[in-house]
């Protein structure tokens, strides 16, 4: 091959970073959503630096001296300089993320992963169901959807919480449902007494939302029962298999499909997930920790 | 008057729509609208039930007094939907609140008037029970969703 074709190739096609290479992002802040997530927004420690992802994938990050692990994106995938990582505290290396300031460096690796389905939902009604901390990989899905409103059918957003005081992004939830062309349910599993909002799992909005199962694409995140669950409810309602997009999660090392750890039957979550088509998982969602 | 805007309320009813409408215009004999202002009980735990509604527009919270907690929201229930089984099943007793949290619009059927059309009748009482065998599977379904506490921290 001639030089010049070589030089013109590499100029096409920028070469991306070693999966393996971590890069160093700056804390810029650290909201409290609720009391056990928190949202970290990370700015690239270069003046060059950016990400480009797609909605649904996950980056990496390391906690330097405490560990990495896998966290979705939960930003706004027009704003590449800004990188949003909602999550929960559940042990050490959440634990450590959490006591973060202002100025600390993290260690990220990504994007990796597969995307929910943008463009497959144009012109179809899009159904979005999330649970707990599930709506935060939904989110960019969501902003990219609102950025080009007119591409879309009806999109409805069905969200269920443990308690009014688990819904995450609340102000924003309440700006979604103010606007015309979004329809917000939300549901909590239980409240007390004053609360009025629905109360009952986010499967029982299904039913009755307005939404043509003929034509609609949904795309659900949340614990795997609650997912199995939902999928159940919308094949009910007349959703095609084809149709349903679920994002799984599985104990993650290298994040780019060489160690095997996030294996799920022929699978791996971080490679040829997480997003991934319902009628492709079927079998394997009901096995027990396949 | 009334029982013809009932009969037509009913044949608009997911739980009613596909009943024969000779059964519906039976039922229709059994119903009363019933409005609940934001608050107020359609009844409540441990009162004899002589009734069920179903929802025409509003919003119901079923819940639970809990000692020391107050009463705890077990479910939320709104059109279409229909609210209380212990008429059906003996001793007949409410086994929690149902209380409106928006103005809430309802038709109220009579427990004993259906339950006798229905011992008269075992085809209508076949298609009744069919009815509520489904809503309460789907309940019972919703509960052991809830009972799992999915959105926990592990
Ligand atoms: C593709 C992908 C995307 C993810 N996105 C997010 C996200 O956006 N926000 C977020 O908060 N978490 C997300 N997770 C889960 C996150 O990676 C784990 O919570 C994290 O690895 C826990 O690390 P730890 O050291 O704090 O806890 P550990 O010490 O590893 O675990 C503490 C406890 O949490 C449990 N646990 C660990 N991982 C999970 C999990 N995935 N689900 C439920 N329980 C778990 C463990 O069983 C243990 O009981 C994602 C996981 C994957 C695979
Ligand atoms: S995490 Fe190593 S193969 Fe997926």
């Amino acid at each position: 091959m001639p030089i010049r074709d070589v030089i013109n190739r590499a100029e096409a096609e920028p070469v991306l970073p070693d999966p393996m290479l971590v890069q160093p992002w700056r804390v810029r802040r650290l909201v409290r959503e609720t009391a056990d997530t928190f949202t970290l927004e990370l700015q690239p420690q270069a003046s060059s630096g950016q990400m480009r992802f797609k909605p649904g994938q996950f980056n990496m990050l390391y906690v330097f001296g405490v560990g990495e692990i896998p966290i979705s994106i939960s930003g706004d995938p027009a704003q590449p300089r800004m990188l949003l990582h909602t999550t929960r505290e559940v042990g050490a290396v959440t634990r450590a993320m959490r006591q973060l300031r202002p100025g600390a460096v993290v260690g990220v690796r990504g994007p990796f992963g597969t995307a929910w389905p943008i463009e497959e939902c144009e012109g179809a009604d899009v159904v979005i169901v999330a649970g707990g901390i599930g709506l935060a990989p939904l989110r960019p899905a969501l902003y990219q959807i609102l950025a080009r409103r007119d591409l879309y059918g009806r999109v409805v957003l069905l969200y269920g919480a443990r308690t009014p005081a688990d819904i995450l992004y609340r102000r924003e939830l309440e700006r979604w449902r103010a606007r015309f062309d979004l329809e917000v349910y939300a549901t909590v599993d239980r409240a007390m007494s004053g609360w009025r909002g629905n109360v009952g799992v986010v499967t029982a909005l299904i039913p009755r939302a307005p939404f043509d199962p003929s034509s609609a694409v949904a795309l659900v995140c949340g614990p795997e029962v609650m997912m199995r669950f939902a999928v159940q409810e919308l094949l009910k309602r007349g959703v095609q298999p084809g149709a349903i997009y679920i994002s799984m999660e599985r104990n993650m090392k290298c994040g780019i499909g060489l160690c095997g750890h996030c294996q799920l039957g022929p699978a791996f979550v971080c490679k040829d997930g997480p997003v991934m088509r319902y009628d492709k998982l079927a079998d394997w969602l009901q096995k027990w920790e396949a | 008057m009334e029982i013809k805007q009932l009969e037509q309320l009913l044949a608009e009813s997911d739980f009613f729509k596909d009943l024969d409408p000779a059964y519906r215009q039976m039922l229709a004999g059994c119903g009363r609208n019933v409005v609940f202002r934001p608050g107020e009980y359609l009844f409540q735990e441990g009162e004899h039930a002589r009734e069920f509604y179903l929802i025409r527009k509003g919003k119901v919270a079923l819940q639970i007094k809990v000692p020391g907690r107050g009463p705890v929201i077990l479910q939320t229930v709104q059109d279409g939907d229909v609210v209380g089984w212990a008429w059906l099943v003996p001793p007949y007793k409410r086994q929690y609140d149902a209380c409106a949290i928006e103005l809430t619009r309802a038709v109220a059927f009579d427990g004993v008037c259906i339950r006798s059309k229905c011992e008269q009748d075992p085809k209508l009482g076949y298609e009744f029970f069919k009815r509520f065998a489904a809503v309460m599977a789907a309940r019972l379904s919703a509960m052991r969703l809830q009972l799992l506490d999915l959105y926990a921290n592990p």
